[in-house]
């Protein structure tokens, strides 16, 4: 029953989808497509609240679709259950955001019809319980959101990150097809059921791994294989970024995690090294390459790779414990990295819809062109502020919880027997911290350099507040950020089935901890109480308020401002995003491929200095590049058998059947 | 016995016809090798025929009906009158020497037998001979399109091929009628196909040398 209503739910998106074209030049199609989408979300949250926190059965349906003997099969179990929670919640909130944003939007006819269906498809992947249902789901969010990158089809950079994007999404696929095929094994068992039946050889299982990790890695951003996510993210109309980069990359992680926890069987513990180096990898060059960027949608998408990371990090944290059995360990690191997987779906997306906001106020999104928003734009300013510090983990918001678990995962790993994992565990912890420390200092530049200060543009210093229901939602999501914050004990529970059934392990129920606190270990060892930490700082900040206010404000005198010599300050004497990055970019000048050129004319030469900071990817550079050039020599070659005589294709298929038939006498 | 007389007789009539097949690859007059591509049709429809009898399949009669009636009269008649209104039947085309192609021929049969006595080791002898036999002459056919020029010749190599799944065909037990009448069809609609090219190319190049169609897309060999 529950799983037919949550297929009845994607059947309504995609009703809505079609009812987007019909509408598309209608003035109504904006508000009807994307209002019946934020109902649609809703009741798909509602269903999958209904199972995690209510339990039941799977209730498994089969559909008489696609391959003739396994039918397409579904079923929405508790791991399902959250990630559909999580994509329900991005899309009533990009939704509702997009009935105001979309009025901006120059051909909504090109927008309208895909938003739907992408999330549909999203949905479809998590309840997919075969391989072709599956990958067929994956494939349509794929196409759906390419649709929507090359949406602004107009700026030849939009259509570059689509096929860079489409190439990606592609081959990750392929990853995908093969990785299942592995599964599967000889006897074709596509659904999962079967899969997770069958047992792996060790070589085999490797494979899967390394299979998994390019196919649902490339889809959320794992480096090396990232470099379509900073040009795709931001190419999309804002409300899209924000799903893309806040839930589809979630969509990702929940392949991993059905693959490698759920289908793969119990692994072997070296599994936990190879995911924990690359999620500490990817965590920590996301957050310098973000630190660098001037796009501030550019910046957020970075930030999602790191994001993106430290989740891999938890994951790996999971597998290592769970190699070993122990069982509360794994929970608390697989409990973390899911809420960390809830916690950035929900303050992602109030970055994007707020950068979203500054595009609409002021038609740019190069922190270099604006400043000063926060006194033009105060509820999107106050909004975006809650979204920075909460992705910088401070607390009482809810970054920080996710974090801290993570931290508290890290400090377990003393117990492991492995010396390998004794040794990297707390590596991939001083990365995650490094990477927490960077991405404050990368949210403070966006923040400061975009909202405070004086306005460096026109547009900037005329931008207006963006619309109702636009505000209305980025407050709703800030709201949402602090209520993780201070009841993380709700979600831990919410959870705990989750965990059971991955890593067969829970963490020890929070509701009937005193005060709201969290206690993931044991009470001697850690607790967290973001209610009280909210409280305190309420209350010190308010009396600090107060007292400045009363003893300072009446000796308050107005004058003229030191003007340190400069008596006409123009707004570029301020910091620039570049100028705040750069000492972080000469640090990690050799980690990023940035070098800096100065040319400074001699004495007497009149022509005016210049200064130039060149970044080169070189992952771009080392990777992308050769395998590019590599398959275009290749297909330049084979290019030749286009243009050959008939009987010479003859001779080629002739030569093709006997050296098949060769190969079949002389195979041993 | 009659299990041994009945095996000799079908592992003649399929060695023959790769007899024959050899017979088509040295053939270098048009009219001398239509005629040799009738006696394999004749030959293959004997083949057939013997195997409706030992294995008691009827509807085996009617493939070997179709054989004799379309590959051994209707299509070599023809073929024949296309070539004498074109006017090629003194014609001799041929890319690799005889030599070397009957020597490849040989080569490509020895292949056969090997493949199928590795692949079908558990069948019976009787299909697994008809199964190699087969293959040789499928090999054969294809070998003769690849080794000609003129267009005529490619489609009795075509032509020839076909016979090699025929005989694989009937040699295959239980194989339904619905198949084998659909693969003579689907061969009589490429013969269709391929005449009309055939006058078509004639009409604008004025030869069906299939290198003017080459020259005409502006390349060279």
């Amino acid at each position: 029953m529950i799983t037919a209503l949550v297929l009845s739910g994607i059947a309504a998106h995609l009703a809505v989808s079609v009812l987007a074209v019909i509408l598309r030049r209608h003035a109504a199609a904006t508000p009807v497509t994307y209002g019946l989408s934020a109902v649609v979300s809703a009741f798909l949250m509602a269903v999958a609240l209904i199972r995690l926190l209510g339990g039941g059965g799977d209730d498994p349906v089969v559909l008489p679709l696609g391959i003739p003997w396994i039918g397409a099969q579904f079923r929405l179990d508790a791991l399902s259950a959250f990630f559909l929670a999580v994509i329900a919640l991005g899309g009533i909130g990009a939704s509702l955001y997009a009935i105001g944003y979309g009025r901006h939007e120059p051909e909504p006819q090109r927008v309208l019809p895909f938003y739907p269906a992408f999330l549909a498809g999203m949905s479809l992947v998590l309840i997919a319980d075969d391989a072709f249902s599956f990958l067929f789901a994956w494939e349509t969010m794929s196409l759906a959101s390419w649709a929507l990158v090359v949406s602004q089809h107009r700026d030849p950079a939009n259509i570059r990150a689509g096929y860079v994007y489409i190439v990606m999404a592609s081959a990750g696929t392929m990853a995908l097809l093969l990785g299942f095929g592995l599964l599967a094994g000889a006897s074709g068992g596509y659904a999962f059921a079967d899969m997770r039946a069958g047992t792996l050889t060790p070589t085999t299982a490797a494979f899967v791994l390394a299979l998994a990790l390019f196919g649902a890695g490339s889809k959320a951003g794992i480096v090396p294989l990232h470099a379509w996510l900073p040009l795709a993210h931001p190419a999309a109309p804002s409300h899209v970024s924000a799903l893309m980069s806040g839930v589809m990359t979630k969509v990702a992680v929940y392949a991993f995690i059905r693959i490698i926890f759920d289908l793969a069987g119990t692994g072997a513990w070296w599994w936990a090294t190879v995911v924990l180096v690359f999620g500490a990898a990817t965590a920590v060059l996301g957050i310098l390459f973000a630190l660098m960027q001037d796009d501030l949608k550019r910046a957020l998408a970075y930030s999602t790779i790191e994001n993106i990371g430290l989740i891999f990090v938890g994951l790996g944290l999971a597998l290592a414990f769970r190699g070993n059995g122990m069982s509360a360990a794994a929970a608390l690191a697989f409990t973390a990295a899911l809420f960390h997987v809830l916690n950035h779906s929900a303050f992602k997306s109030l970055l994007f819809l707020g950068s979203g906001a500054v595009l609409a106020a002021t038609g740019s999104r190069m922190m270099d062109t604006l400043g000063g928003l926060i006194h033009r734009m105060p509820l999107t300013a106050f909004a975006v502020l809650v979204g920075a510090v909460a992705i910088s983990a401070l607390p009482p918001l809810n970054g920080f919880v996710s974090e801290w678990l993570t931290f508290q995962a890290v400090l377990l790993s003393p117990d492991l027997p492995q010396w390998d994992l004794k040794i990297i565990v707390p590596a991939a912890g001083a990365m995650l911290a490094l990477a927490a420390a960077l991405a404050a200092a990368c949210f403070v530049r966006l923040y400061g350099v975009s909202f405070l200060g004086r306005p460096r543009s026109d547009a900037a210093a005329e931008a207006r507040e963006v619309d109702r229901w636009s505000v209305g939602v980025m407050l709703g999501l800030a709201a949402l950020c602090l209520a993780l914050g201070i009841l993380p004990g709700l979600v831990i529970d919410a959870l705990a089935p989750v965990s059971e059934a991955m890593v067969a392990g829970r963490l020890p129920a929070q509701a009937t901890t005193a005060w709201l606190s969290i206690v993931p270990v044991a009470e001697g060892r850690s607790s967290y109480n973001g209610l009280l930490v909210f409280v305190f700082i309420a209350a010190t900040a308010s009396l600090a308020a107060l007292v400045i206010h009363r003893l300072a404000s009446d000796k308050l005198r107005r004058s003229a401002a030191w003007d340190c010599g400069f008596p006409d300050p123009t707004p570029a004497t301020q910091y620039t995003a570049a100028s705040f990055s750069q000492p972080i970019r000469r640090i990690f000048a050799a980690v990023i491929g940035a070098r800096e050129r100065v040319d400074m004319p001699p004495p007497g030469d009149m022509r005016p200095a210049a200064f130039a900071v060149e970044m080169r990817d070189m992952v771009w550079d080392g990777l992308y590049q050769p395998v590019a050039s590599g398959v275009s020599a290749v297909a330049d070659r084979l290019n030749r058998f286009q243009f050959l005589t008939i009987r010479r294709y003859l001779t080629l298929v002739f030569a093709a059947l006997v050296t098949l038939l060769l190969v079949l006498a002389i195979w041993p | 016995m009659q299990h041994g007389l009945s095996f000799d007789v079908a592992h003649l009539l399929a060695g023959s016809l790769v007899l024959i097949s050899f017979m088509l690859l040295y053939q270098d007059r048009m009219l001398a090798l239509l005629n040799v591509f009738a006696a394999q049709a004749v030959v293959l429809a004997a083949s057939v025929a013997w195997q409706a009898h030992i294995q008691e399949a009827p509807h085996l009669y009617m493939t070997a009906a179709i054989a004799l009636l379309f590959k051994g009269v209707a299509i070599p008649m023809a073929l024949r009158r296309i070539v004498r209104r074109l006017g090629i039947h003194r014609e001799i085309e041929t890319v690799v020497g005889v030599v070397p192609t009957m020597l490849a021929g040989m080569a490509l049969v020895a292949l056969s037998l090997v493949v199928m006595l590795r692949v079908a080791a558990a069948a019976n002898p009787l299909a697994r001979e008809d199964l190699a036999f087969a293959l040789s002459v499928v090999l054969l056919g294809l070998l003769m399109m690849v080794t000609r020029r003129n267009a005529v010749s490619q489609v009795v190599g075509f032509m020839s091929l076909e016979n090699g799944l025929i005989l694989a065909a009937t040699g295959a037990k239980g194989m339904p009628l619905v198949v084998e009448i659909s693969v003579a069809f689907s061969i009589l609609i490429a013969f269709i196909v391929i005449g009309i090219f055939l006058s078509r190319i004639r009409e604008r190049f004025d030869s069906v040398d299939i290198e003017a169609l080459d020259r005409a897309r502006g390349e060279r060999r």
